[in-house]
């Protein structure tokens, strides 16, 4: 097994995944969107490391946790350079990228406060219209929801 | 196929459009038809509007059919704190179609989610109010002879003004030419220009209302709201650049027509209404024929 000072940043799993590449000032929204908060597996959590492309990066490892690409996608609003690695017996046996869903449901928080959703109890639904510059068209109201007005919910 | 709602225009595929047109154009011939006999409409008028309101409630008159309702909100049982899901589900069971408008954006499309019988959006906050829309497109066609290939006028409030959205995202299905005159204030937002970018069609922005409005076919006219400004002497500077006059119709095209959703404040003057090419209370009167067309599509009385 190849270990490096780079990788000793973080321990290294066993088994599962590691999700890298998240821009670490949105750690804690990604924790939130997997809802990490509720499972039992060891997680361990590095954020501000140096990353050449990004600026400062986060990882999360998770051991013995595997997504399904519906529930993994969701963070692809925040974080869509994020890259997941399937860890299997200390070796990474799968590289997989984010994708921004074409729906979006029950995630996302309309950036219009006169919205019937943010008055009263409905759930959300956004089509995507862009994916490069993340940008949500509201079912209900039918604006225009970009990042920077991006809540999660 | 009939739809079942009328929620959002972009709801109407070009086919539903001109089906309904075409049911206006027979109600202008024979308005007093007895289709909705035995039927009960709502009109739920969560915030006042007693125009859209009063058509309304002619159209359904005219059809021979009873209404019930309210005429804003405190005088409902919203002013005790139910929600809208709550009065929609309680007066479905009491009508055969809903008639709403609302302050609240998206609250159309969520009472469509929840009502047993058809929702008709009559505005629903800034965001849409479809049967504004295809009495605008009744009235542009019944003047013009065809939608297609049209030059078409914006003048006004273009940022805040849904009656120009709507209108804007309608017409961009028969190759308009979009020509926007407005305070950089309220210039016609990115969004709605991309959007014609994306479909190819040509589009000019203009703050300049003098003399370039001599290709027009429609000048469709909208007020400008004090309220939109933050700046109370921009709003003094502005609101006298953005007013038509009929010396200003001189030069223009024959068939040419001026339209405006109403209610007029300042910005038609008074001395165009006897000029022939003003035509905004025809398009009041053609918006009780639109809706009678509306009414019975949805409910399916027409067959055609």
């Amino acid at each position: 097994m190849e270990i490096n000072d780079k990788k000793l940043q973080v321990s290294a799993i066993k088994n599962g995944t590691v999700i890298d590449h998240i821009p670490a000032n949105i750690l804690f929204k990604v924790i939130n969107i997997l809802r990490l908060d509720k499972i039992e597996n060891q997680i361990t959590f590095g954020s501000n490391f140096e990353s050449k492309k990004y600026g400062k990066k986060a990882i999360i490892k998770l051991s013995n946790v595997y997504f399904k690409d519906n529930d993994i996608n969701k963070i692809a609003l925040v974080a869509p350079k994020a890259k997941l690695n399937i860890i299997n017996n200390y070796k990474v046996t799968e590289k997989r990228d984010v994708q921004v869903p074409d729906t979006i449901i029950g995630i996302a928080k309309c950036g219009n406060p006169n919205c019937i959703t943010n008055k009263e109890k409905v759930t959300t639904k956004f089509t995507t219209i862009s994916k490069d510059n993340i940008a949500l068209k509201c079912h209900y109201c039918e604006k225009i929801t970009d990042l920077e007005h991006l809540d999660i919910l | 196929m009939k739809k079942k709602h009328l929620v959002s225009i972009t709801d109407y595929s070009k086919e539903d459009i001109f089906k309904i047109l075409d049911l206006a154009a027979e109600f202008e011939k024979n308005p007093n038809q007895n289709l909705l006999n035995n039927k009960v409409i709502a009109t739920l008028f969560f915030e006042p509007s007693t125009r859209t309101r009063l058509s309304f409630e002619s159209a359904i008159s005219r059809l021979g059919g009873k209404f019930i309702g309210f005429t804003n909100a405190s005088s409902s049982s919203v002013s005790k704190g139910e929600s809208l899901k709550d009065t929609i589900m309680t007066v479905a069971n009491y009508s055969d179609m809903i008639i709403m408008r609302h302050p609240v954006e998206g609250s159309a499309r969520w009472a469509s989610e929840v009502s047993g019988v058809p929702i008709v959006n009559a505005g629903d906050g800034s965001n849409q109010h479809p049967t504004q829309t295809l009495l605008d497109l009744y009235s542009i066609r019944k003047t013009q002879g065809t939608l297609e290939n049209l030059n078409i006028y914006f003048v006004g409030d273009l940022k805040y003004g849904r009656t120009v959205h709507s209108l804007l995202q309608a017409m961009s299905m028969f190759n308009t030419t979009f020509n926007f005159i407005s305070p950089e204030e309220l210039k016609i937002p990115d969004e709605y220009k991309l959007f014609l970018d994306k479909k190819g069609l040509k589009y000019y922005e203009h703050r300049d209302f003098s003399e370039i409005i001599s290709h027009a076919d429609i000048i469709y006219m909208t007020r400008i709201q004090r309220e939109r400004f933050s700046d109370p002497m921009e709003y003094e500077k502005t609101k006298n650049s953005y007013v038509l006059k009929n010396e200003m119709l001189g030069n223009t095209k024959n068939n040419m027509k001026v339209l405006h959703p109403l209610p007029r404040v300042n910005e038609i003057d008074i001395d165009v209404d006897e000029n022939e090419k003003a035509y905004y209370f025809t398009q009041a009167l053609n918006g009780v024929y639109t809706r009678q067309a509306i009414i019975t599509y949805i409910l399916g009385l027409k067959n055609n």
